[in-house]
């Protein structure tokens, strides 16, 4: 059922966060001991999550780090999750010190810690909204004070997509977003799928179904579908490990990390 | 010991071995992918390489210092992100295999070529291994206290994250809470069995009772007798969870044991999986709002004045009637209005007309209403009595009866005594033969026969009379059409001198070439033209078509034969006659003594200054003047010599007595020779019309009559038979 804006969320301890399971993946310790229990069950079953999700990390590393090298200073990163490590505006501001970053997330707790860890930074701001209802993102005031949306952006949504069902629309939501942005914006995009291991996905769906945020996994030909009046910059959509890797990387098996990745630019 | 191994087999000294660079080529790649780090592979190389060599630069250094850079070089692994234990293993893997040759220190400007110098006596395996060790506590340390820090930070967010929810749920409850106390509308909720839980204050104030009372109840107590079985037949598929609302409008007892009326909703509340589990009820009071309705909807549907049903009350009546009629039923109509109510207005004022009307209204009702009808107000002073379910018209003939004597009751207005009368139109049919507007449309003709017989009266429909009456209505309204194209002809009839027979004149007669009717006499529409003002332009029609047929049978000569066209009585009193005769002598030709006039007695009688004006003129230009038919109407003589005039036609019903010479009747001969004698005295020519017999001529002849007309001597014709009216006889 649709909740009005002004009726608040409830904040369930009692329940993994999709947010901090995926802190715990990057060896990090902002989780709680529910999040952990869940986080280990999954690894048992599927050993290589830590790797996939350190190579999802990676990939939003090396895409912040291209767009930046190509001139882009404002950044969107919706369904950011908990930003410790590796986190975007760290990344962008490296190239450019006045890179400017907002923070979205569905996650009340991760939304907390982002304000946190951010604090006074006048270059961030943390939004408490859902992809889900894109024009809530796009109209919020603080993503209006700190990006200028009539010119180049880069959204980024990673690893997030693949928690949005179907019937919530997440193509319409993609959608409505692209058609609010500059030409010269860009899309920065991964998402699980069930090509690489549909022997694993099964269970790992399973385990999802406990958070708040269930797992939708997509083809390749779906994901492309993301990318919708966009043009993809090279390499594609391609494996996690293989969109403009570091050059001693070596990525063995990149099927494994069961993640497409890619980067779009709006004309 | 590499690098003395690459010196022995190299003689190039240029090329110098690098056991740092090496070590940290083997660290980068043990501690690959253990850890996620957010920096790319060169940079972890060169992160590890600057920590190689602060470990390189510390091994000689005395133990308290060398312990606390192994610890720093911990501290700064985990700093980088290595939080995995994986990542210190693999650290201590490699760096416990064996410290680099000396020299690798060079990062501290010393010379890097032998090495083979140990700048300390003991042994430096043990030196080595030590500040590895202090590496991995300094990794424990640190690692440890991230881990506390980021528990620390995460129950911090959480706890914000808590205390915001909670914070706007007190400020969504404060809001739901306002919204509730403060509603005006009534708000009740209830579980699915039926008990109140709670209601708003709006809710108490509706129905008086205190929140104590509600909660004591159960929503079925709140039942009204006045309930439709739907209410709670909808409330039952409610509760069931079949329907998700329902909204109609509701009675409730309040307190005081008045009832109110109220636009209710009720919805299902269900949980968040879809199980239902309260009932939700919106009440308004709608009381006020449903009296205004009823009163707009009475107000819609009856008249203000009198307070009966209006027009369109009574027709929704009427064809309600029809539609619902068996086959073979019968239904009639009293049309009632009042005479001379116009009069009463303008003489005893509106307010005066208006309460009459109330008075006759009340009459009415008083008649009908044990009869089980009811009367409607069509519209200013027209009543209606609609009488279903009739078996023949002397019903509705009793009851018109009885509805003409108690309006001619006097009334008593304003203490004066007011006496009116009514005219009523009758019609009774079977309901198969007519449709609502027909029958209406014959009692108003009915209603308009009873006026023009008389009045104070009613008349019963005839449907020979309503024909005739459609028929002349019909050709009322195409005779503006016959006038403008060519079906209106003008035939002529001879008036002979009865002393040689010769001509004395024509009488211009008008014919109607009906396409579907035939050719129609002047009796057939004059009438009609007269009741319509047509006759005004037709008689200038004919009068133009008689004086241009004049001029081509006797041209333009002061003397001879004239040609004699009849006036009707309202031409007379047209301001524009004079000039319509000046224009059709003159576009014609014709000379004014050729042209006669025939006007009615009852045109002239009493005739007023301005038709004796007229008269003068007409006679001041020459024209000759007849009075028509002389004899049959209320024949003053005064006027005969009082008016210009120049011939009397004597009415035909004079000859009846002269058929024959010798059955002749004596008084009929005195009386026609009288009045031509005095005809002669006034010096005025006398025409007998309606001549049919030899014997007739003869008598005329005898008594000295100047002229004749009639079958006998020439039926009216065609302008074409010109030829044989020239002849005399």
């Amino acid at each position: 059922m649709h909740r009005p804006s002004w009726v608040p969320a409830e904040v369930d301890l009692s329940r993994p966060s999709a947010a901090r399971v995926y802190d715990y993946y990057l060896g990090g310790s902002h989780n709680l001991e529910v999040d952990r229990r869940m986080a280990r069950e999954a690894i048992s079953l599927w050993p290589d999550l830590p790797a996939i999700m350190q190579a999802n990390r990676a990939f939003l590393r090396r895409a912040v780090r291209y767009l930046a090298g190509r001139g882009i200073t404002q950044f969107l990163d919706i369904g950011s999750g908990i930003p410790t490590v590796g986190n975007v505006h760290e990344a962008a501001q490296q190239a450019h010190p006045g890179a400017r970053v907002v923070y979205v997330d569905s996650d009340p707790v991760a939304v907390a810690h982002s304000r946190a860890i951010l604090g006074g930074d006048e270059q961030t701001a943390v939004v408490h909204a859902d992809l889900r209802e894109a024009e809530t993102v796009l109209e919020d005031p603080a993503v209006r004070a700190t990006l200028d949306l009539d010119q180049p952006i880069a959204v980024l949504v990673v690893a997030v997509l693949h928690f949005v069902s179907e019937e919530d629309d997440p193509f319409g939501a993609v959608a409505r977003i692209r058609d609010r942005l500059a030409p010269g914006s860009h899309l920065v995009l991964s998402h699980a799928s069930d090509e690489g291991r549909p022997d694993a996905a099964a269970s790992h769906r399973e385990l999802y179904s406990r958070t708040p945020t269930p797992m939708t996994m997509r083809s390749r030909d779906e994901i492309a579908r993301f990318f919708d009046g966009f043009e993809l910059v090279d390499p594609g959509l391609v494996w996690l490990p293989l969109w403009r890797p570091d050059a001693s990387d070596a990525a063995q098996h990149p099927e494994r990390t069961t993640g497409f990745a890619g980067v779009g630019r709006r004309g | 010991m590499a690098g003395r191994r690459d010196g022995g087999d190299r003689a190039d000294a240029a090329v110098q071995p690098d056991p740092v660079g090496a070590l940290t080529a083997r660290w980068a790649a043990a501690v690959a992918g253990t850890s996620y780090v957010p920096l790319p592979p060169d940079e972890v190389a060169e992160l590890l390489r600057g920590l190689l060599h602060r470990l390189l630069a510390a091994v000689d250094e005395p133990p308290l210092r060398q312990a606390s850079v192994g610890k720093q070089v911990g501290a700064a692994l985990v700093d980088a992100h290595f939080t995995n234990p994986q990542s210190l293993s693999q650290t201590l893997c490699v760096l416990l295999d064996g410290r680099p040759a000396a020299g690798a220190a060079g990062g501290r400007g010393e010379p890097s070529g032998g090495g083979e110098v140990l700048p300390d006596p003991a042994p430096p395996d043990r030196r080595w291994n030590a500040l590895v060790a202090t590496v991995a506590e300094g990794f424990s340390a640190a690692l440890q206290e991230r881990a506390l820090c980021e528990q620390e930070e995460i129950l911090a967010a959480a706890a914000a994250a808590r205390e915001q929810a909670s914070e706007a749920l007190h400020v969504s409850q404060e809001r739901f809470r306002a919204v509730f106390e403060g509603a005006t509308i009534g708000i009740g909720i209830g579980d699915l069995e039926g008990r109140i839980l709670d209601v708003n204050p709006a809710l108490m104030r509706l129905l008086g009772h205190p929140i104590e009372e509600f909660r004591r109840r159960s929503v079925q107590e709140f039942m009204h007798p006045a309930d439709v079985e739907h209410v709670w037949r909808l409330y039952g598929e409610l509760i069931r969870g079949e329907r998700d609302h329902f909204r109609l409008e509701k009675q409730f007892l309040k307190s005081d044991g008045e009832s109110v009326w109220t636009d209710l909703t009720v919805s299902l509340l269900r949980d968040g999986d879809g199980r239902p589990r309260y009932q939700l009820a919106l009440i308004h009071d709608v009381t006020t709002l449903r009296h205004l309705r009823r009163q707009l909807e009475f107000e819609a549907q009856h008249d203000a004045l009198t307070g009966l049903p209006n027009r369109r009350t009574f027709l929704a009546h009427l064809d309600a009637v029809f539609g619902q009629a068996s086959p073979g039923a019968r239904a009639g109509l009293c049309y009632l209005d009042l005479d001379g109510f116009k009069a009463v207005n303008d003489t005893l004022g509106h307010e005066v007309g208006d309460q009459l009307l109330v008075a006759v209204a009340q009459r009415l009702v008083s008649v009908v209403r044990d009869r089980g009808l009811s009367v409607a107000r069509l519209g200013g002073d027209e009543f209606v009595v609609l009488v279903p379910g009739t078996s023949d018209s002397g019903q509705l003939v009793a009851l018109a009866e009885e509805v003409l004597a108690a309006v001619a009751q006097p009334v008593q207005l304003g203490g004066r005594r007011v006496e009116i009368t009514a005219s009523v139109g009758v019609v009774e049919r079977s309901i198969a033969d007519i449709d609502p507007a027909e029958l209406l449309r014959a009692a108003d003709m009915t209603l308009y026969w009873a006026k023009a017989d008389g009045r104070s009266q009613w008349a019963l429909f005839e449907p020979e009379r309503n024909a005739r009456e459609i028929t002349r209505y019909r050709l009322s309204s195409a005779l503006p059409a016959a006038l403008a194209g060519e079906d209106l002809r003008v035939h002529y009839q001879p008036l002979r001198r009865l002393a040689d027979g010769r001509l004395h004149g024509v009488e211009a007669l008008v014919r109607w070439e009906h396409p579907r009717m035939g050719l129609l006499g002047p009796g057939s529409f004059v009438g009609l033209a007269e009741e319509s003002g047509m006759i005004v332009p037709l008689g200038r029609h004919v009068l133009r078509a008689a004086c241009r047929q004049a001029f081509s049978w006797f041209g333009a000569g002061r003397s001879g034969p004239f040609v004699s066209v009849n006036l009707a009585t309202r031409q007379l009193r047209d301001e524009h006659l004079v000039d319509d005769v000046r224009i059709a002598l003159a576009d014609s030709g014709l000379h004014p003594q050729q042209l006669q006039l025939e006007i009615t007695e009852s045109a002239v009688i009493g005739t007023d200054p301005l038709t004796g004006h007229t008269l003068d003129a007409l006679a001041g230009m020459g024209v000759r003047l007849a009075i028509d038919d002389f004899g049959t109407g209320y024949s003053n003589l005064a006027y005969l010599r009082r008016l210009p005039l120049a011939e009397l036609k004597l009415d035909g019903s004079f000859l009846r007595g002269l058929r024959s010479v010798d059955a002749a009747d004596p008084v009929d001969v005195q009386l026609v020779g009288s009045i031509v004698s005095l005809a002669h005295l006034l010096g005025l020519t006398v025409t007998a019309e309606g001549v049919e017999t030899q014997a007739q001529v003869t008598i005329l002849r005898e008594l000295d009559c100047d002229a004749g007309q009639g079958t006998y001597l020439g039926r009216p014709a065609d302008p074409a038979d010109l030829g044989r009216l020239l002849d005399p006889v």
